[in-house]
């Protein structure tokens, strides 16, 4: 499959990642976003995305959209999966479910931040939790809790 | 003067396709609208910049929940006459299939709205209307704080 090229000015956040995937693997919404792959280990997913006007989910306010946290907290909550089941690098994983809870709004301008630890796995399925905030982790935007599936189909489609 | 007051204003308030064009979010990942009698068609027309997993290849699953809250977002505002964007309170996402890289639908159900808050179902498709690809269920908050 071919590599999206992100437009001019969105490429330097991927090459600037820490511990990112090989960079075929990445994922292009995630480039488009900027999102970038903060830390990853101990069963702790990091992630942190810039601030940008293609965010916004309300002009009145230039408050980012909900879907910006939810893609930021499903991303890290799958990172601390992948993070805590890292002996077995080729297991896939997918999202079984996801529920976020909002406590208040993000404010414009400022970057984003999410982090989910995966805090039980068994044989098939992992539970993660995760919080998303911008100045202080102790004040934060959103909370999530979800679910993983271990051990899922990832070949290409035939 | 706030985004959806401005539609009333001009006779657009049921104008969802306007909305969305004025929101830079919705406007990013390429979301539609359409009316079939009283229910609402949302439409996330395939990109490659929505996928989140090259290998599958699959559709990010951020952007299927992001594609189901403003799915029941736009279903809110078409069966009310609300000045402002309802917020979102919590919403609850069951992934059911990986989403292939073709067009996603949703349709929305308001199952209880109040004074200040909204419950509502939704659903997404690809091909087949019959097997969703995701749900999800949640509360929306329609008062100014």
């Amino acid at each position: 499959m071919s590599r999206v090229e992100p437009p001019a000015d969105e490429k330097s956040s991927a090459k600037a990642a820490v511990n990112a995937p090989p960079v075929e693997m990445i994922s292009p919404h995630s480039i488009f976003l900027q999102l970038e792959y903060i830390d990853n280990d101990e069963g702790v997913g990091k992630v942190k995305m810039p601030y940008a006007d293609i965010l916004v989910g309300d002009p009145d306010t230039g408050i980012p959209h909900g879907g910006v946290i939810t893609t930021m907290l499903d991303t890290a909550s799958g990172k601390a999966v992948k993070a805590k089941i890292s002996q077995d690098e080729n297991l896939a994983i997918a999202t079984l479910d996801l529920r976020i809870d909002y406590m208040q709004p993000a404010e414009p301008g400022g970057d984003l931040f999410a982090q989910a630890e995966c805090y039980k796995t068994t044989a098939n399925v992992a539970f993660v939790k995760g919080v998303a905030w911008q100045n202080d982790i102790n004040d934060p935007i959103a909370t999530s809790v979800g679910t993983f599936m271990i051990g899922t189909m990832n070949t290409p489609r035939k | 003067m706030k985004i959806l007051s401005k539609l009333h204003d001009a006779g657009e308030g049921k104008n969802l396709s306007l909305l969305l064009s004025k929101i830079p979010y919705t406007r990013f990942l390429g979301i539609n609208v359409r009316t079939a009698g009283s229910l609402l068609i949302t439409e996330l027309p395939f990109q490659e910049k929505l996928i989140g997993n090259p290998r599958l290849p699959a559709i990010h699953g951020g952007v299927l929940g992001a594609f189901l809250e403003v799915t029941a977002v736009l279903q809110i505002l078409y069966d009310s006459s609300l000045q402002r964007l309802p917020k979102t309170i919590d919403i609850s996402i069951d992934y059911l299939r990986s989403a292939r890289p073709v067009d996603v639908f949703g349709r929305a159900i308001v199952t209880r709205q109040g004074r200040r808050v909204a419950n509502v179902r939704c659903e997404i498709w690809q091909d087949d209307v019959n097997k969703p690809i995701a749900l999800s269920h949640g509360h929306f908050l329609l008062k100014e704080d």
